[in-house]
């Protein structure tokens, strides 16, 4: 294998052998860099249940609570709005709920536990803005047909008292309902529904 | 000659031969060959790199005493616009600078529009050109979150959340560049450190290339005519002049001219009626509550308009992407021979000047509540967009275009 006094089968070997250890070695090397970006244990480790007094709630009324650093909204639903979320318009995309974005006890119409009390998860399913309550009485310019609900002041989504997505916005998915149980009649936790579900 | 000046050239002579000091001014300057006929459309390259150093310059300054964390970043903004000395122009010479940098970043990109500065030999030198505009576009999205305010905050929220929506690997995309599960002080601190370090070096790195590589194949020139065709006996091109002083003298007063609207813009406008500071972000970030009008600054509302446009959530993030990214496959895309709009036929300029007003529409639509009208409106222009890169090969492959002469005009 000499060619004019040069062992090019030695030089390839050498060339080989070093790409290859150093190859593994600089891919192995980028994992650290690479998970260090991936949440802390901190990180992981924040985000405890919250417990939420519903007491002074009155119908129509919206609360909005902290979980995991984002907005978890409690509204009290009126007996007319409940009504009106039974009968959903064509208009809205999953009206039975069928994605999956909430646990199995709140696959219904109204997508909670108790009828009564939504308890959802604040953030648009698009890009993650957190939308306005907009109430049928207040001022809005969503039309005549608007029975209350929620709208997203970023690209225009409309969700209604359900948290179920208008069609032909958007957003693709209904609001996740995070998991949470009943501690008492007016007591909820929100963030943990272990021997519920 | 005076010993002083002696002594200067020994000191020159030294360093020559222990480094190409002499070699790479005359390269890159002293024998730099440009064409004769450069206008004013050729100054934005410099002012380009000028607002660089102004934003590197007032960067480190601005770190002295801004602080990363998502409790104190705000109150440290506040800190440095009342009670740093002249922290207040510092800051303002910064968050000018970075709507400074697009404006003359996206006026060079339209000369090279319109003279065909992408097409052979100069295809590299755009590519370096687009990377170092999304490179500049993510410097920017960084630096926003920094001071912590409201359009910081759900901007960053909005801009992340993009990533998750890509099939599959999303949802923990999105999840590693936040590193929390929402966009909080682990966000804040990573993004500081991008801002400050990682992408202001990447920037250098490919300014110093997008220069090697113009420099190497030459620059294009209004008549789009290649002056390294004709050359006198020395090989110096007929239509060329050095670089300096010719150049270097322009640039200079355009430089001056620049920097007098700068300072007017931070002395008497440096919000510029919330196109270059929004009001919103003069609250401190909120997790719970969106501001009721969320746009992003002017240089993206754009890109943002087609995102909004697009009634389908993938698609609008994709449709979004590529108008930013379409502009890689210019050199290929067009088929025309000539290089100069002075030379092309009416459907290129017919396109381009289409191309112009659906650019700006949609960034105007941008900073606009989406109304139904609005979105129709912004649906248009998305098309008209698209099409300029869709037909391109096929209009610049049939226009009418005229002959070029062989020397500069």
């Amino acid at each position: 294998m000499n060619d004019d006094g040069i062992d090019k089968s030695r030089r390839r070997f050498l060339t080989t052998t070093a790409t290859v250890v150093g190859g593994v070695g600089a891919a192995a090397t980028s994992v650290p860099f690479i998970a260090s970006m991936t949440p802390s244990a901190k990180t992981k480790a924040i985000g405890a249940p919250v417990e939420v007094d519903l007491g002074d709630l009155q119908p129509g009324e919206r609360k909005i609570e902290k979980w995991q650093g984002k907005p978890v909204w409690i509204l009290r639903r009126t007996n007319e709005t409940l009504e009106q979320l039974a009968n959903p318009g064509p208009q809205i995309r999953d009206p039975q709920s069928e994605e999956n974005q909430q646990p199995e006890y709140a696959r219904n119409e109204y997508r909670s536990i108790k009828p009564e009390y939504l308890i959802v998860l604040g953030l648009c399913t698009h890009l993650g803005c957190s939308p306005s309550y907009v109430a049928e009485e207040d001022e809005h310019d969503l039309g005549p047909e608007w029975k209350g609900g929620f709208f997203c002041p970023c690209h225009g989504t409309l969700f209604d008292l359900a948290g179920r997505v208008y069609k032909n916005f958007p957003a693709p998915t209904n609001l996740v309902i995070p998991p949470h149980k009943y501690l008492s009649d007016t007591l909820v936790l929100i963030g943990d529904d272990s021997g519920v579900s | 000659m005076n010993t002083a000046v002696r002594y200067l050239f020994a000191l020159r002579d030294w360093v020559d031969d222990r480094f190409p000091m002499t070699q790479l001014w005359n390269e890159h300057a002293a024998k730099y060959y440009a064409p004769k006929n450069f206008n004013f459309w050729y100054v934005f390259g410099v002012i380009s790199m000028v607002v660089l150093a102004i934003q590197i310059l007032t960067g480190i300054w601005l770190t002295m005493n801004y602080k990363p964390s998502a409790d104190l970043a705000f109150a440290s903004v506040e800190y440095i616009m009342r009670d740093v000395e002249w922290g207040w122009v510092i800051r303002y010479m910064h968050s000018t600078g970075s709507s400074a940098f697009f404006f003359a970043v996206y006026l060079h990109m339209y000369r090279g529009l319109i003279y065909g500065s992408y097409k052979k030999p100069r295809e590299l030198i755009w590519i370096i050109g687009m990377v170092m505009y999304l490179v500049l576009m993510g410097e920017a999205f960084l630096g926003y979150l920094l001071p912590w305010g409201q359009m910081s905050f759900w901007g960053a929220q909005v801009i992340i959340s993009l990533f998750g929506t890509i099939p599959v690997i999303g949802e923990g995309l999105a999840l590693w560049i936040r590193g929390d599960y929402v966009v909080s002080d682990v966000t804040l601190n990573r993004f500081f450190s991008l801002h400050v370090i990682a992408f202001p070096l990447l920037l250098c790195a490919l300014t110093g290339a997008h220069i090697l590589a113009l420099h190497h194949v030459g620059s294009n020139n209004p008549d789009g005519v290649e002056i390294k065709k004709n050359k006198d006996a020395n090989g110096v091109p007929l239509d060329g002049i050095p670089f300096h002083p010719y150049y270097t003298v322009k640039d200079l007063v355009a430089v001056l001219i620049f920097a007098i609207g700068f300072a007017m813009v931070i002395f008497y406008a440096p919000g510029m009626g919330g196109y270059f500071l929004e009001a919103a972000n003069f609250v401190p970030a909120d997790p719970l509550k969106t501001p009721e009008h969320i746009a992003p600054l002017w240089y993206f509302t754009t890109y943002y308009a087609i995102l909004r446009a697009i009634p389908h959530q993938l698609g609008g993030v994709i449709a979004m992407f590529l108008a930013s990214a379409l502009f890689f496959l210019l050199p290929w895309i067009d088929r025309s021979p000539v290089k100069s709009l002075r030379y092309r036929g009416w459907k290129y300029k017919t396109a381009l000047a289409a191309f112009v007003i659906s650019f700006l529409s949609l960034g105007w639509l941008g900073m606009q509540l989406a109304t139904p009208l609005y979105t129709w409106i912004a649906r248009f222009f998305t098309v008209v967009y698209f099409l300029f890169f869709i037909l391109m090969p096929f209009y610049t492959s049939t226009d009418n275009d005229k002959s070029v002469p062989e020397r500069v005009t």
